[in-house]
Protein backbone atom coordinates (compact mmCIF):
# COMPACT_ATOMS: atom_id res chain seq x y z
CA UNK A 1 0.00 0.00 0.00
CA UNK A 2 1.28 3.58 -0.67
CA UNK A 3 0.68 6.30 1.04
CA UNK A 4 0.48 9.99 0.19
CA UNK A 5 1.39 12.85 3.11
CA UNK A 6 0.81 16.14 1.84
CA UNK A 7 3.00 18.66 3.96
CA UNK A 8 2.91 22.50 4.88
CA UNK A 9 5.64 24.60 5.06
CA UNK A 10 4.12 27.08 7.76
CA UNK A 11 5.39 29.63 10.32
CA UNK A 12 6.52 27.37 13.48
CA UNK A 13 4.21 27.77 16.11
CA UNK A 14 5.83 29.30 18.39
CA UNK A 15 6.48 32.69 16.67
CA UNK A 16 4.06 35.21 17.41
CA UNK A 17 2.97 36.74 13.92
CA UNK A 18 2.72 40.29 13.18
CA UNK A 19 0.67 42.00 10.60
CA UNK A 20 1.96 44.13 8.28
CA UNK A 21 1.89 47.86 8.46
CA UNK A 22 -0.31 48.42 5.23
CA UNK A 23 -2.37 45.30 6.48
CA UNK A 24 -1.68 43.07 3.69
CA UNK A 25 -0.72 40.09 4.88
CA UNK A 26 1.54 38.63 7.67
CA UNK A 27 5.20 39.97 8.25
CA UNK A 28 6.90 36.36 7.04
CA UNK A 29 10.27 38.17 6.40
CA UNK A 30 12.83 36.31 8.81
CA UNK A 31 10.63 34.19 10.55
CA UNK A 32 11.22 30.81 11.25
CA UNK A 33 8.95 28.20 9.13
CA UNK A 34 8.73 24.61 9.84
CA UNK A 35 6.60 21.65 8.77
CA UNK A 36 3.28 22.28 9.95
CA UNK A 37 2.90 20.18 13.46
CA UNK A 38 0.03 18.03 12.18
CA UNK A 39 1.67 16.99 9.28
CA UNK A 40 4.50 15.82 10.96
CA UNK A 41 2.14 13.50 13.27
CA UNK A 42 1.02 12.63 9.52
CA UNK A 43 4.36 11.49 8.21
CA UNK A 44 4.91 9.67 11.43
CA UNK A 45 1.92 7.33 11.36
CA UNK A 46 2.59 6.91 7.61
CA UNK A 47 6.40 5.68 8.69
CA UNK A 48 4.66 3.37 11.51
CA UNK A 49 2.52 1.86 8.72
CA UNK A 50 5.50 0.87 6.91
CA UNK A 51 7.53 -0.32 9.81
CA UNK A 52 4.53 -2.31 10.92
CA UNK A 53 5.02 -3.87 6.77
CA UNK A 54 1.32 -2.32 5.70
CA UNK A 55 2.83 0.63 3.81
CA UNK A 56 4.89 -0.23 1.44
CA UNK A 57 6.05 3.65 0.11
CA UNK A 58 5.54 6.59 2.17
CA UNK A 59 5.76 10.11 -0.31
CA UNK A 60 5.73 13.11 1.11
CA UNK A 61 4.05 16.09 -1.38
CA UNK A 62 4.36 19.62 -0.81
CA UNK A 63 2.48 22.59 -2.74
CA UNK A 64 4.16 26.17 -2.96
CA UNK A 65 7.47 27.75 -3.62
CA UNK A 66 11.30 26.23 -3.48
CA UNK A 67 11.67 26.96 -0.08
CA UNK A 68 9.09 23.55 0.49
CA UNK A 69 11.91 21.41 -0.39
CA UNK A 70 12.84 21.91 3.33
CA UNK A 71 9.56 20.54 4.92
CA UNK A 72 9.99 17.60 2.39
CA UNK A 73 13.33 16.96 3.31
CA UNK A 74 12.36 17.10 7.19
CA UNK A 75 9.80 14.32 5.93
CA UNK A 76 12.66 12.37 4.40
CA UNK A 77 14.56 12.72 7.78
CA UNK A 78 11.27 11.45 9.51
CA UNK A 79 11.25 7.60 7.15
CA UNK A 80 8.98 9.01 4.02
CA UNK A 81 10.68 7.35 0.41
CA UNK A 82 10.62 9.98 -1.44
CA UNK A 83 9.29 13.64 -1.65
CA UNK A 84 7.47 15.12 -4.84
CA UNK A 85 7.31 19.28 -5.00
CA UNK A 86 4.67 20.45 -6.71
CA UNK A 87 6.53 24.30 -7.11
CA UNK A 88 4.67 27.72 -7.87
CA UNK A 89 5.03 30.91 -6.09
CA UNK A 90 1.51 31.75 -6.66
CA UNK A 91 -0.64 31.94 -3.36
CA UNK A 92 -2.30 28.77 -2.93
CA UNK A 93 -5.85 28.08 -1.35
CA UNK A 94 -6.97 25.05 0.10
CA UNK A 95 -9.44 24.33 -2.81
CA UNK A 96 -6.30 25.13 -5.21
CA UNK A 97 -4.51 22.69 -3.33
CA UNK A 98 -6.87 19.96 -3.46
CA UNK A 99 -6.75 19.77 -6.88
CA UNK A 100 -3.12 20.02 -7.01
CA UNK A 101 -3.02 17.02 -4.68
CA UNK A 102 -6.01 15.03 -6.72
CA UNK A 103 -3.54 15.27 -9.69
CA UNK A 104 -0.73 13.98 -7.80
CA UNK A 105 -2.87 11.45 -6.55
CA UNK A 106 -3.94 10.34 -10.19
CA UNK A 107 -0.65 9.69 -10.92
CA UNK A 108 0.71 8.18 -8.02
CA UNK A 109 -2.32 6.28 -7.32
CA UNK A 110 -1.82 5.84 -3.36
CA UNK A 111 -4.17 3.61 -1.14
CA UNK A 112 -4.08 6.10 1.32
CA UNK A 113 -3.88 9.91 1.80
CA UNK A 114 -3.09 11.41 5.32
CA UNK A 115 -3.13 15.12 5.22
CA UNK A 116 -3.09 17.14 8.58
CA UNK A 117 -5.96 18.26 10.82
CA UNK A 118 -5.22 22.13 9.31
CA UNK A 119 -2.50 24.10 8.62
CA UNK A 120 -1.73 26.82 11.80
CA UNK A 121 -1.10 29.40 9.12
CA UNK A 122 -4.53 29.66 7.66
CA UNK A 123 -6.54 27.49 10.13
CA UNK A 124 -9.10 26.38 7.19
CA UNK A 125 -8.98 22.77 7.95
CA UNK A 126 -10.37 21.81 4.88
CA UNK A 127 -7.65 20.70 2.10
CA UNK A 128 -8.20 16.99 3.06
CA UNK A 129 -11.75 17.14 2.73
CA UNK A 130 -11.68 18.52 -0.45
CA UNK A 131 -9.21 16.24 -1.57
CA UNK A 132 -11.26 12.84 -0.59
CA UNK A 133 -14.78 14.88 -2.12
CA UNK A 134 -12.50 15.66 -5.81
CA UNK A 135 -11.16 12.11 -5.38
CA UNK A 136 -14.84 10.66 -4.86
CA UNK A 137 -13.27 8.97 -1.78
CA UNK A 138 -14.60 8.46 1.71
CA UNK A 139 -12.92 10.42 4.66
CA UNK A 140 -12.36 10.17 8.40
CA UNK A 141 -11.08 13.28 9.52
CA UNK A 142 -9.10 14.60 13.22
CA UNK A 143 -8.26 10.67 13.55
CA UNK A 144 -6.43 9.64 17.03
CA UNK A 145 -6.55 6.64 16.01
CA UNK A 146 -6.04 4.30 12.58
CA UNK A 147 -5.78 0.70 12.02
CA UNK A 148 -5.75 -0.88 8.46
CA UNK A 149 -7.05 -4.38 8.05
CA UNK A 150 -7.10 -5.53 4.35
CA UNK A 151 -9.43 -3.39 2.51
CA UNK A 152 -10.72 -1.04 5.47
CA UNK A 153 -9.66 1.32 7.52
CA UNK A 154 -10.91 1.81 10.79
CA UNK A 155 -10.58 5.44 11.98
CA UNK A 156 -10.98 6.36 15.67
CA UNK A 157 -11.90 10.36 15.11
CA UNK A 158 -12.19 13.54 17.78
CA UNK A 159 -15.60 14.33 17.39
CA UNK A 160 -17.19 17.62 19.66
CA UNK A 161 -18.74 14.91 22.10
CA UNK A 162 -15.58 12.37 22.27
CA UNK A 163 -15.40 9.50 20.33
CA UNK A 164 -16.72 8.15 16.70
CA UNK A 165 -14.96 4.99 15.35
CA UNK A 166 -15.22 4.50 11.45
CA UNK A 167 -15.09 1.58 9.13
CA UNK A 168 -13.57 2.54 5.76
CA UNK A 169 -13.53 1.87 2.32
CA UNK A 170 -9.44 2.19 0.94
CA UNK A 171 -8.65 4.16 -0.93
CA UNK A 172 -9.34 6.87 1.65
CA UNK A 173 -8.50 10.42 3.23
CA UNK A 174 -7.54 10.40 6.87
CA UNK A 175 -6.69 13.92 8.64
CA UNK A 176 -4.89 13.47 11.63
CA UNK A 177 -5.52 14.98 14.85
CA UNK A 178 -2.72 15.90 17.76
CA UNK A 179 -2.89 12.23 19.75
CA UNK A 180 -2.84 10.10 16.66
CA UNK A 181 0.69 9.52 17.77
CA UNK A 182 3.72 11.69 18.67
CA UNK A 183 6.27 12.08 16.04
CA UNK A 184 9.91 11.36 16.46
CA UNK A 185 12.88 13.47 16.08
CA UNK A 186 14.83 12.99 12.98
CA UNK A 187 18.04 11.82 13.94
CA UNK A 188 21.42 13.28 12.27
CA UNK A 189 22.25 10.09 10.40
CA UNK A 190 18.93 10.27 9.28
CA UNK A 191 19.07 14.10 8.51
CA UNK A 192 21.97 12.51 6.19
CA UNK A 193 20.36 10.48 4.55
CA UNK A 194 17.32 12.11 4.00
CA UNK A 195 19.52 14.82 1.30
CA UNK A 196 20.26 11.75 -0.90
CA UNK A 197 16.48 9.96 -1.05
CA UNK A 198 14.84 11.34 -4.25
CA UNK A 199 12.91 14.69 -4.61
CA UNK A 200 10.67 15.40 -7.65
CA UNK A 201 9.96 19.06 -8.35
CA UNK A 202 6.70 19.17 -10.80
CA UNK A 203 5.78 22.48 -11.88
CA UNK A 204 2.76 23.28 -10.91
CA UNK A 205 1.26 24.66 -13.93
CA UNK A 206 2.46 21.19 -15.40
CA UNK A 207 -0.42 19.47 -14.19
CA UNK A 208 -3.37 21.39 -15.84
CA UNK A 209 -5.24 22.49 -12.76
CA UNK A 210 -6.53 26.37 -12.64
CA UNK A 211 -4.63 27.61 -9.23
CA UNK A 212 -6.50 30.95 -9.49
CA UNK A 213 -6.80 32.10 -5.70
CA UNK A 214 -10.93 31.98 -5.49
CA UNK A 215 -11.05 34.37 -2.38
CA UNK A 216 -9.57 37.69 -1.93
CA UNK A 217 -7.87 38.61 1.81
CA UNK A 218 -8.18 42.32 1.92
CA UNK A 219 -7.35 43.20 5.25
CA UNK A 220 -5.57 41.80 7.68
CA UNK A 221 -5.56 43.30 11.81
CA UNK A 222 -4.51 42.20 14.88
CA UNK A 223 -7.63 41.38 17.05
CA UNK A 224 -8.45 43.44 19.92
CA UNK A 225 -6.27 42.81 22.75
CA UNK A 226 -7.70 42.51 26.08
CA UNK A 227 -6.91 45.25 28.94
CA UNK A 228 -3.96 44.33 31.11
CA UNK A 229 -5.71 42.86 34.47
CA UNK A 230 -4.98 43.24 37.95
CA UNK A 231 -3.10 40.48 40.78
CA UNK A 232 -5.64 40.19 43.17
CA UNK A 233 -3.87 39.51 46.62
CA UNK A 234 -5.41 36.18 47.69
CA UNK A 235 -8.42 34.42 47.58
CA UNK A 236 -10.95 36.80 49.31
CA UNK A 237 -9.63 39.60 47.16
CA UNK A 238 -10.49 37.66 44.19
CA UNK A 239 -14.05 36.37 45.44
CA UNK A 240 -15.10 40.36 46.46
CA UNK A 241 -14.12 40.87 42.63
CA UNK A 242 -15.79 38.59 40.92
CA UNK A 243 -19.22 39.60 43.05
CA UNK A 244 -18.66 42.95 43.42
CA UNK A 245 -16.57 44.31 40.65
CA UNK A 246 -17.06 41.84 37.86
CA UNK A 247 -20.59 40.45 39.22
CA UNK A 248 -20.36 37.77 37.29
CA UNK A 249 -20.79 35.14 40.26
CA UNK B 1 -31.45 34.99 -1.30
CA UNK B 2 -31.79 31.45 -0.26
CA UNK B 3 -29.53 29.99 2.42
CA UNK B 4 -29.52 26.33 3.52
CA UNK B 5 -28.12 25.54 7.25
CA UNK B 6 -26.87 22.03 7.83
CA UNK B 7 -28.94 20.70 10.77
CA UNK B 8 -26.47 18.94 13.49
CA UNK B 9 -28.49 16.77 15.32
CA UNK B 10 -28.56 12.93 16.81
CA UNK B 11 -32.43 12.46 15.09
CA UNK B 12 -34.07 13.97 18.50
CA UNK B 13 -32.51 17.06 19.67
CA UNK B 14 -31.01 19.57 17.29
CA UNK B 15 -27.21 20.75 18.62
CA UNK B 16 -26.72 24.08 19.95
CA UNK B 17 -24.11 24.94 17.30
CA UNK B 18 -27.14 24.92 14.70
CA UNK B 19 -28.88 27.92 16.67
CA UNK B 20 -25.99 29.73 16.39
CA UNK B 21 -25.82 29.17 12.70
CA UNK B 22 -29.12 29.43 11.97
CA UNK B 23 -28.50 33.30 13.63
CA UNK B 24 -25.37 33.86 11.76
CA UNK B 25 -27.76 33.85 8.72
CA UNK B 26 -30.05 36.06 9.53
CA UNK B 27 -26.78 38.48 9.04
CA UNK B 28 -27.21 38.38 5.36
CA UNK B 29 -29.54 40.61 5.67
CA UNK B 30 -33.73 41.05 5.51
CA UNK B 31 -33.54 39.12 2.13
CA UNK B 32 -32.63 36.07 3.49
CA UNK B 33 -34.66 33.08 3.46
CA UNK B 34 -33.37 30.51 5.44
CA UNK B 35 -34.32 26.85 5.20
CA UNK B 36 -32.69 23.82 7.58
CA UNK B 37 -31.84 20.71 6.21
CA UNK B 38 -32.30 17.90 8.70
CA UNK B 39 -31.30 14.85 7.14
CA UNK B 40 -31.24 11.71 9.42
CA UNK B 41 -33.55 8.59 9.81
CA UNK B 42 -36.21 8.76 11.88
CA UNK B 43 -35.62 12.38 12.70
CA UNK B 44 -39.23 14.40 12.82
CA UNK B 45 -38.46 15.47 16.32
CA UNK B 46 -35.76 17.15 15.60
CA UNK B 47 -36.97 18.49 12.61
CA UNK B 48 -39.91 19.45 14.22
CA UNK B 49 -37.28 21.42 16.75
CA UNK B 50 -35.85 22.83 13.91
CA UNK B 51 -39.02 24.07 12.49
CA UNK B 52 -39.89 26.15 15.76
CA UNK B 53 -36.56 28.08 15.71
CA UNK B 54 -37.35 32.09 15.06
CA UNK B 55 -36.03 32.81 11.29
CA UNK B 56 -36.70 29.87 9.75
CA UNK B 57 -38.79 29.95 6.48
CA UNK B 58 -38.64 26.02 6.33
CA UNK B 59 -37.56 22.75 6.81
CA UNK B 60 -36.44 20.50 4.69
CA UNK B 61 -36.61 17.26 5.80
CA UNK B 62 -34.64 13.94 4.16
CA UNK B 63 -35.51 10.51 6.28
CA UNK B 64 -33.70 7.15 5.25
CA UNK B 65 -31.57 4.71 6.93
CA UNK B 66 -27.94 5.34 5.17
CA UNK B 67 -28.54 9.25 7.02
CA UNK B 68 -28.85 7.53 10.43
CA UNK B 69 -25.20 8.06 11.67
CA UNK B 70 -25.02 10.88 9.07
CA UNK B 71 -21.90 9.61 6.68
CA UNK B 72 -20.53 12.76 5.86
CA UNK B 73 -20.15 11.19 2.07
CA UNK B 74 -23.50 11.08 1.75
CA UNK B 75 -24.66 14.17 3.92
CA UNK B 76 -21.79 16.19 1.18
CA UNK B 77 -23.68 14.37 -2.11
CA UNK B 78 -27.47 15.47 -0.93
CA UNK B 79 -26.67 18.78 0.04
CA UNK B 80 -24.47 19.46 -3.57
CA UNK B 81 -27.86 18.43 -4.45
CA UNK B 82 -30.53 20.11 -2.81
CA UNK B 83 -28.17 23.59 -3.88
CA UNK B 84 -28.31 22.55 -7.60
CA UNK B 85 -31.70 21.36 -7.48
CA UNK B 86 -33.24 24.44 -5.35
CA UNK B 87 -31.08 27.14 -6.14
CA UNK B 88 -29.37 27.73 -2.53
CA UNK B 89 -26.82 30.37 -2.71
CA UNK B 90 -25.42 30.00 0.80
CA UNK B 91 -24.69 26.87 2.99
CA UNK B 92 -24.34 27.59 6.79
CA UNK B 93 -23.17 25.10 9.33
CA UNK B 94 -21.93 25.61 13.05
CA UNK B 95 -17.93 25.38 12.97
CA UNK B 96 -18.27 22.08 15.03
CA UNK B 97 -16.15 19.18 14.53
CA UNK B 98 -19.37 17.75 12.49
CA UNK B 99 -19.49 21.68 10.14
CA UNK B 100 -16.01 21.08 9.52
CA UNK B 101 -16.07 17.65 8.52
CA UNK B 102 -18.99 18.50 5.73
CA UNK B 103 -18.60 21.86 4.96
CA UNK B 104 -15.33 21.51 2.73
CA UNK B 105 -16.52 18.38 1.30
CA UNK B 106 -19.77 20.25 0.40
CA UNK B 107 -17.67 23.05 -1.30
CA UNK B 108 -15.32 20.87 -3.10
CA UNK B 109 -18.72 19.32 -4.93
CA UNK B 110 -19.77 22.49 -6.07
CA UNK B 111 -16.21 23.85 -7.06
CA UNK B 112 -16.20 26.61 -4.69
CA UNK B 113 -14.01 27.87 -1.86
CA UNK B 114 -15.31 27.39 1.57
CA UNK B 115 -14.92 29.72 4.26
CA UNK B 116 -14.25 28.53 7.49
CA UNK B 117 -14.73 29.77 11.38
CA UNK B 118 -16.80 33.15 10.20
CA UNK B 119 -16.58 35.58 13.03
CA UNK B 120 -17.94 38.39 11.09
CA UNK B 121 -20.90 38.57 8.27
CA UNK B 122 -20.72 41.88 6.39
CA UNK B 123 -22.75 41.05 3.50
CA UNK B 124 -22.85 38.06 1.15
CA UNK B 125 -19.21 37.22 0.29
CA UNK B 126 -17.58 39.67 3.03
CA UNK B 127 -16.70 38.02 6.34
CA UNK B 128 -14.02 37.92 9.08
CA UNK B 129 -12.29 35.03 10.23
CA UNK B 130 -9.31 34.31 12.48
CA UNK B 131 -5.96 32.61 11.51
CA UNK B 132 -3.10 32.10 12.88
CA UNK B 133 -4.38 31.07 16.10
CA UNK B 134 -6.62 34.19 16.49
CA UNK B 135 -3.51 36.30 16.48
CA UNK B 136 -4.77 38.14 12.88
CA UNK B 137 -8.53 38.79 12.00
CA UNK B 138 -8.66 38.59 8.06
CA UNK B 139 -11.75 40.40 6.08
CA UNK B 140 -12.22 37.66 3.27
CA UNK B 141 -14.07 38.82 -0.21
CA UNK B 142 -15.66 35.99 -1.97
CA UNK B 143 -17.06 35.73 -5.31
CA UNK B 144 -18.05 32.31 -5.81
CA UNK B 145 -21.90 31.57 -6.93
CA UNK B 146 -22.48 29.51 -3.62
CA UNK B 147 -21.29 30.48 -0.23
CA UNK B 148 -20.02 27.97 2.31
CA UNK B 149 -19.68 28.56 5.70
CA UNK B 150 -18.76 27.28 8.85
CA UNK B 151 -19.27 29.94 11.54
CA UNK B 152 -17.77 30.34 14.77
CA UNK B 153 -20.49 29.74 16.92
CA UNK B 154 -19.41 31.91 19.79
CA UNK B 155 -19.72 34.95 17.27
CA UNK B 156 -22.99 34.91 16.91
CA UNK B 157 -26.25 34.78 18.68
CA UNK B 158 -27.98 31.79 18.71
CA UNK B 159 -31.41 31.49 17.33
CA UNK B 160 -34.57 31.47 19.81
CA UNK B 161 -37.98 29.30 19.62
CA UNK B 162 -41.39 30.90 18.78
CA UNK B 163 -40.66 30.22 14.95
CA UNK B 164 -43.68 27.79 12.95
CA UNK B 165 -41.93 26.97 9.72
CA UNK B 166 -43.63 24.63 7.39
CA UNK B 167 -41.52 20.72 6.84
CA UNK B 168 -41.00 19.45 3.67
CA UNK B 169 -39.72 16.24 2.55
CA UNK B 170 -37.51 15.53 0.42
CA UNK B 171 -36.68 12.34 -1.27
CA UNK B 172 -32.97 10.56 0.25
CA UNK B 173 -30.07 10.62 -2.28
CA UNK B 174 -27.85 7.92 -3.33
CA UNK B 175 -26.10 5.60 -0.64
CA UNK B 176 -22.38 6.01 -1.65
CA UNK B 177 -21.74 3.28 1.47
CA UNK B 178 -17.78 4.35 1.94
CA UNK B 179 -17.99 4.50 5.10
CA UNK B 180 -19.69 2.76 8.16
CA UNK B 181 -19.68 3.97 12.08
CA UNK B 182 -18.35 0.95 14.18
CA UNK B 183 -19.61 3.30 17.41
CA UNK B 184 -19.40 6.49 19.11
CA UNK B 185 -18.61 7.05 23.08
CA UNK B 186 -20.04 10.22 24.30
CA UNK B 187 -18.93 11.29 27.30
CA UNK B 188 -22.63 11.96 29.28
CA UNK B 189 -22.16 14.92 32.22
CA UNK B 190 -24.62 16.85 33.84
CA UNK B 191 -22.37 19.50 33.50
CA UNK B 192 -23.23 22.74 30.91
CA UNK B 193 -22.08 21.77 27.84
CA UNK B 194 -18.25 23.27 27.26
CA UNK B 195 -19.34 25.19 24.24
CA UNK B 196 -22.07 26.93 25.60
CA UNK B 197 -21.56 27.37 29.26
CA UNK B 198 -21.80 30.59 31.08
CA UNK B 199 -18.82 29.34 33.13
CA UNK B 200 -15.80 27.68 32.66
CA UNK B 201 -13.57 25.90 34.68
CA UNK B 202 -9.96 24.73 33.24
CA UNK B 203 -7.27 22.76 34.32
CA UNK B 204 -3.66 22.29 32.59
CA UNK B 205 -0.84 20.46 33.38
CA UNK B 206 -0.26 22.05 36.83
CA UNK B 207 -3.17 19.66 38.27
CA UNK B 208 -0.49 16.73 37.90
CA UNK B 209 -2.79 13.89 37.66
CA UNK B 210 -6.64 13.25 36.25
CA UNK B 211 -7.09 12.44 40.02
CA UNK B 212 -6.24 15.52 41.25
CA UNK B 213 -7.76 17.08 38.40
CA UNK B 214 -11.16 15.45 39.72
CA UNK B 215 -10.39 16.16 42.88
CA UNK B 216 -9.72 19.58 42.67
CA UNK B 217 -12.00 21.36 40.03
CA UNK B 218 -15.21 19.29 40.27
CA UNK B 219 -16.11 20.87 43.54
CA UNK B 220 -15.14 24.01 41.77
CA UNK B 221 -17.26 23.86 39.25
CA UNK B 222 -20.25 22.33 41.13
CA UNK B 223 -19.84 25.41 42.99
CA UNK B 224 -20.18 27.38 40.05
CA UNK B 225 -22.59 25.88 37.82
CA UNK B 226 -19.39 25.76 35.55
CA UNK B 227 -18.24 23.17 32.35
CA UNK B 228 -14.95 21.98 32.71
CA UNK B 229 -12.12 22.10 30.21
CA UNK B 230 -8.58 21.67 29.98
CA UNK B 231 -5.54 22.84 28.17
CA UNK B 232 -3.96 20.28 25.32
CA UNK B 233 -1.22 19.24 27.96
CA UNK B 234 -3.91 17.91 30.54
CA UNK B 235 -5.37 16.02 27.78
CA UNK B 236 -2.65 14.83 26.45
CA UNK B 237 -1.74 13.67 30.09
CA UNK B 238 -4.65 11.99 29.99
CA UNK B 239 -6.14 13.71 32.81
CA UNK B 240 -9.49 14.07 30.78
CA UNK B 241 -10.91 13.24 27.63
CA UNK B 242 -10.05 15.05 24.47
CA UNK B 243 -13.46 16.77 24.17
CA UNK B 244 -12.42 19.12 26.90
CA UNK B 245 -9.81 20.72 24.73
CA UNK B 246 -9.70 24.55 24.51
CA UNK B 247 -7.87 26.14 22.52
CA UNK B 248 -6.99 26.51 18.22
CA UNK B 249 -7.29 23.08 17.90
CA UNK B 250 -10.19 22.49 20.24
CA UNK B 251 -13.27 23.92 21.36
CA UNK B 252 -13.88 27.61 20.87
CA UNK B 253 -15.43 29.11 24.41
CA UNK B 254 -16.44 32.66 25.31
CA UNK B 255 -18.36 32.32 28.69
CA UNK B 256 -18.78 35.09 31.55
CA UNK B 257 -16.05 33.57 33.67
CA UNK B 258 -13.48 31.46 32.75
CA UNK B 259 -11.05 30.24 35.61
CA UNK B 260 -7.47 29.35 34.20
CA UNK B 261 -6.03 26.56 36.99
CA UNK B 262 -2.30 25.40 36.50
CA UNK B 263 -2.47 26.75 32.40
CA UNK B 264 0.80 28.55 31.16
CA UNK B 265 -1.48 30.38 28.50
CA UNK B 266 0.17 29.42 25.59
CA UNK B 267 -0.79 31.37 22.34
CA UNK B 268 -2.53 28.20 21.04
CA UNK B 269 -5.07 27.86 24.18
CA UNK B 270 -5.48 31.64 24.49
CA UNK B 271 -6.73 31.17 20.56
CA UNK B 272 -9.80 29.24 22.52
CA UNK B 273 -11.25 30.86 25.29
CA UNK B 274 -9.52 35.04 24.77
CA UNK B 275 -12.96 36.45 24.18
CA UNK B 276 -14.13 35.39 27.48
CA UNK B 277 -15.89 37.87 29.26
CA UNK B 278 -13.58 38.08 32.38
CA UNK B 279 -10.93 35.51 32.57
CA UNK B 280 -9.52 34.52 36.27
CA UNK B 281 -5.89 32.64 36.28
CA UNK B 282 -4.50 30.78 39.11
CA UNK B 283 -1.03 30.09 38.35
CA UNK B 284 2.05 29.22 40.87
CA UNK B 285 4.42 31.37 38.33
CA UNK B 286 3.98 35.15 38.10
CA UNK B 287 5.18 35.26 34.58
CA UNK B 288 3.04 32.84 33.16
CA UNK B 289 1.48 34.29 30.09
CA UNK B 290 -1.87 33.30 30.79
CA UNK B 291 -1.86 36.65 33.58
CA UNK B 292 -1.71 39.09 30.40
CA UNK B 293 -4.87 38.25 29.03
CA UNK B 294 -6.10 37.53 33.05
CA UNK B 295 -8.54 40.46 34.34
CA UNK B 296 -7.85 38.83 38.07
CA UNK B 297 -4.61 36.57 38.72
CA UNK B 298 -3.98 34.72 41.37
CA UNK B 299 -0.28 33.91 42.33
CA UNK B 300 0.04 30.76 44.33
CA UNK B 301 -0.47 27.29 44.77
CA UNK B 302 -3.64 26.02 42.78
CA UNK B 303 -3.75 23.05 45.45
CA UNK B 304 -4.27 25.49 47.97
CA UNK B 305 -5.72 28.16 46.60
CA UNK B 306 -8.58 26.44 44.69
CA UNK B 307 -10.02 24.18 47.69
CA UNK B 308 -9.89 27.81 49.74
CA UNK B 309 -11.75 29.28 46.57
CA UNK B 310 -14.51 26.59 46.59
CA UNK B 311 -14.96 27.18 50.51
CA UNK B 312 -15.25 30.72 50.56
CA UNK B 313 -17.80 30.73 47.56
CA UNK B 314 -19.66 28.47 50.20
CA UNK B 315 -19.37 30.51 52.83
CA UNK B 316 -20.50 33.47 50.76
CA UNK B 317 -23.75 32.59 49.44
C1 LIG C 1 -0.32 22.62 16.48
C2 LIG C 1 -0.56 22.82 17.93
C3 LIG C 1 -1.85 22.98 18.37
C4 LIG C 1 -2.13 23.14 19.73
N1 LIG C 1 -3.42 23.30 20.12
C5 LIG C 1 -3.68 23.52 21.43
C6 LIG C 1 -5.02 23.72 21.89
O1 LIG C 1 -5.99 23.68 21.12
N2 LIG C 1 -5.22 23.95 23.20
C7 LIG C 1 -4.19 24.00 24.13
O2 LIG C 1 -4.44 24.21 25.31
N3 LIG C 1 -2.92 23.80 23.71
C8 LIG C 1 -2.65 23.55 22.40
N4 LIG C 1 -1.35 23.33 22.02
C9 LIG C 1 -0.31 23.17 23.05
C10 LIG C 1 0.23 24.47 23.63
O3 LIG C 1 1.28 24.94 22.80
C11 LIG C 1 0.78 24.22 25.06
O4 LIG C 1 1.75 23.22 25.02
C12 LIG C 1 -0.29 23.82 26.06
O5 LIG C 1 -1.40 24.69 25.99
C13 LIG C 1 0.29 23.81 27.46
O6 LIG C 1 -0.66 23.35 28.39
P1 LIG C 1 -0.55 23.77 29.94
O7 LIG C 1 -0.67 25.25 30.03
O8 LIG C 1 -1.55 22.97 30.68
O9 LIG C 1 0.87 23.22 30.35
P2 LIG C 1 2.23 24.01 30.74
O10 LIG C 1 2.62 24.94 29.65
O11 LIG C 1 3.15 22.97 31.15
O12 LIG C 1 1.77 24.88 31.97
C14 LIG C 1 1.47 24.38 33.23
C15 LIG C 1 1.30 25.59 34.16
O13 LIG C 1 0.88 25.15 35.44
C16 LIG C 1 1.51 25.92 36.43
N5 LIG C 1 1.55 25.15 37.66
C17 LIG C 1 2.20 23.98 37.87
N6 LIG C 1 1.97 23.54 39.14
C18 LIG C 1 1.16 24.45 39.71
C19 LIG C 1 0.57 24.55 40.99
N7 LIG C 1 0.76 23.63 41.94
N8 LIG C 1 -0.20 25.63 41.25
C20 LIG C 1 -0.42 26.59 40.32
N9 LIG C 1 0.12 26.53 39.08
C21 LIG C 1 0.90 25.47 38.79
C22 LIG C 1 2.88 26.21 35.85
O14 LIG C 1 3.43 27.39 36.44
C23 LIG C 1 2.58 26.38 34.37
O15 LIG C 1 2.34 27.74 34.04
C24 LIG C 1 -1.06 23.16 20.66
C25 LIG C 1 0.24 23.02 20.21
C26 LIG C 1 0.51 22.84 18.87
C27 LIG C 1 1.91 22.68 18.41
N1 LIG D 1 0.48 23.79 0.18
C1 LIG D 1 0.27 22.57 0.68
N2 LIG D 1 1.07 21.53 0.33
C2 LIG D 1 0.87 20.29 0.81
N3 LIG D 1 -0.10 19.99 1.67
C3 LIG D 1 -0.93 20.97 2.07
C4 LIG D 1 -0.79 22.31 1.60
N4 LIG D 1 -1.78 23.04 2.16
C5 LIG D 1 -2.49 22.21 2.96
N5 LIG D 1 -1.98 20.96 2.90
C6 LIG D 1 -2.45 19.77 3.63
O1 LIG D 1 -3.77 19.99 4.09
C7 LIG D 1 -3.81 20.01 5.51
C8 LIG D 1 -4.85 20.98 5.99
O2 LIG D 1 -4.57 22.28 5.56
P1 LIG D 1 -5.66 23.45 5.59
O3 LIG D 1 -6.87 22.94 4.89
O4 LIG D 1 -5.01 24.60 4.88
O5 LIG D 1 -5.92 23.76 7.04
C9 LIG D 1 -2.38 20.29 5.93
O6 LIG D 1 -2.13 19.80 7.22
C10 LIG D 1 -1.60 19.52 4.86
O7 LIG D 1 -1.60 18.14 5.12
Amino acid sequence: MKILVPVKRVVDYNVKVRVKSDRSGVELSGVKMAINPFDEISVEEAVRLKEAGIATEVIAVSCGSTASQETLRTALAMGADRAILVETDAELQPLAVGKLLKAVAERENPQLVICGKQAIDDDANQTGQILAALMGWGQATFASKVVVEGETLRVTREIDGGLETLELKLPAVVTSDLRLNEPRYATLPNIMKAKKKPLDVIPAAELGVDVAPRLRHTLHAEPPSRKAGIKVADVADLIAKLKNDAKVI
Amino acid sequence: MKVLVIAEHDNTKIAGATLNAVGAAQQFGAEVQVQVLVAGCDSAAAANEAAALAGVAQVVSVNAPHYRDQPVENLALLVAGLVRSDGFTAVLAGGTSFGKNLAPRIAALLDVAPVSDVVSIAGVGRYVRPIYAGNVMVSVESDEPVQVLTVRTTAFAAASGGGAAGVRDVAAGEDLAVSRLVGREIAKSERPELAGARIVVSGGRGLGSGDKYREVLEPLADRLGAALGASRAAVDAGFVPNDYQVGQTGKIVAPDLYVAVGISGAIQHLAGMKDSKVIVAVNKDPDAPIFQVADFGLVGDLFETIPQLVEGLGANQ
